[in-house]
This record gives structure tokens, sequence and C-alpha cells, in this order.
């Protein structure tokens, strides 16, 4: 796992066990990490929906496909996916102590990279042309 | 630690029940809850995505599904969700800094996150409504 791989401490520390036993603040921190990026991103994506909203296909499919458009929300897609992965998992985690538990860590994997590799595809499409 | 008996019935400490709800605690659960609907509504924007890649006829029953009432209830609970979640979330990276958790600053930044949400999401959706009267 990724705390015997950790850039950020020293061989030292790892043989003498100090520091984190487990994974320490790694899932925080990538929530964080995750968090600010989807900040900027949310207000563009926002005014991107907006602008779009409304249009026919053939004009939301042109926009959808335009390289701005189209980075931005593969950006914004691929960090909500991982962000709400990180989320679900502390929800699952927090509220679940059944059998259960290890199944919807599970599902809650398998759910995000369904829409985030569903809604990459199509913007991919949409950027290559039909 | 491993502990392979039977749990017993131990006294447990008070939870949600016994306290008195306040603003902050409110938002507190808030943005867990937010945070659980977008992840299911991260589908929408799924099958949007998808039915613009995909063609005319698949766009056109979005559209006929965000435009209908229900469609246009949920499009607007998501729109507030995503600010309110994203709202919370800016006040909880103040936080991270070691700032903000005075009473006054705490019970400040509970309320301007929702004003901020709820007063976001209505301009949101003037916007929208202008852009889409408007300009097409």
């Amino acid at each position: 796992m990724s705390h015997q791989f950790d850039p950020m401490r020293t061989p030292r520390s790892r043989v003498s066990f100090l520091g984190s036993a487990r994974s320490g603040t790694d899932h925080f921190w990538k929530q964080r990490v995750s968090a600010v990026a989807l900040v900027p991103l949310t207000i563009i994506v926002v005014f991107i929906v907006i602008g779009i909203m409304g249009r026919n296909h053939a004009a939301a499919a042109q926009i959808l496909g335009s390289p701005f458009v189209a980075i931005t929300l593969i950006m914004f897609v691929i960090t909500s996916a991982y962000h709400m992965w990180l989320g679900m998992q502390v929800i699952i985690e927090d509220y679940v102590h059944s059998d259960l538990k290890l199944t919807l860590i599970m599902l809650n994997t398998f759910f995000c990279f369904v829409v985030g590799l569903s809604s990459v595809y199509a913007l991919v499409k949409l950027s290559f042309g039909v | 630690m491993a502990d392979t008996r039977r749990a017993v019935e131990r006294p447990i400490s008070p939870h949600l029940t016994i306290y008195r709800p306040m603003l902050t605690m409110m938002m507190s659960i808030v943005h867990r809850i937010t945070g659980g609907a977008l992840f299911f509504g991260t589908l929408l924007l799924c099958w949007w995505l998808l039915a613009a890649a995909s063609g005319p006829t698949a766009y056109a029953k979005v559209q006929a599904f965000m435009g209908s009432i229900i469609g246009s209830l949920i499009l607007f609970g998501y729109t507030w969700a995503l600010i309110h979640h994203m709202l919370g979330g800016i006040r909880h990276l103040i936080w991270d800094t070691g700032r903000g958790f005075g009473p006054a600053e705490r019970e400040w930044l509970a309320l301007a996150n929702l004003v901020g949400s709820i007063g976001l999401t209505i301009i949101i959706w003037i916007v929208g409504y202008i852009f889409i009267g408007g300009a097409r």
C-alpha cells in the first residue's frame, strides 16, 4: 500500500517504525487536493453548462467538443469521480459495520469508474467528431 | 487490539439525538448529504454527455426530461447541492489552515455558506433563463 512506498517518508523512519502505521493522512490529503482542484473547475463548468442549456443538439455537441470546453469537462469529470470515490468511502466506513461494508466499498469504486470513464468517453467522442 | 469476544452491552456516549440542533451542526450534516446527492447526481451529467455524443434523438430525450417539472426540480436541487458543497468545502479548507474556529467566526461561516449557496443558485438559474430566453 501507499505507506510502504510513500516518497515523503525516509527509509530511516520506516525501519525504526516511526510515523503512521497505516496510510496516515494519505486519504485526507488526496481528498483536499481534489477539493482544491474542483473549486475553479466547478465554477467554469457551471458557466459552460449555462452556455449550452437550451441549445439544440448540433450546437451543444459543437461546444462540448471544442478543446477548452472538452478539456475542462474531462478534468472536472475525472477529479469529481476521484473526489466522490474518496468521499463515499468515508460515508460507507462511518455508517456500515456489517459484512455489507466491503461490497459497498467495491461498488463505490465500480460506480465511480463507470460514471467517470463513460463521461470521458462521451467527451472524447464529441471532440474527435462522429 | 484484535478483540474476538462478543460485544458486551456497555453504556454508550451521547450521540446526535441529545444535542440541541445548531446551525454549524446542521451545515456539517448537510455537507455530507449534499456530497452523497452529488455522487448520484453525477449520473445526470454522464447521461447528458453520453446523449450529446450519441445524437439528436438521445439529446432530445435529455432536454425533454430537464425541461419537465420533475427534471427541473432535480436540476435545481443538483445546482444547489453543487454550490453548497463547494462553499462548504471552501469553509473546510479555511479550517484546514487553522482559521475560522472562533464562536463568532464559525457561526458566520455557517450562515454565509447557507445564504451564499441559496443566493448563488438563484442567480445561476436567473442567468440561465436569460441565456435560454435570449441568444441561442
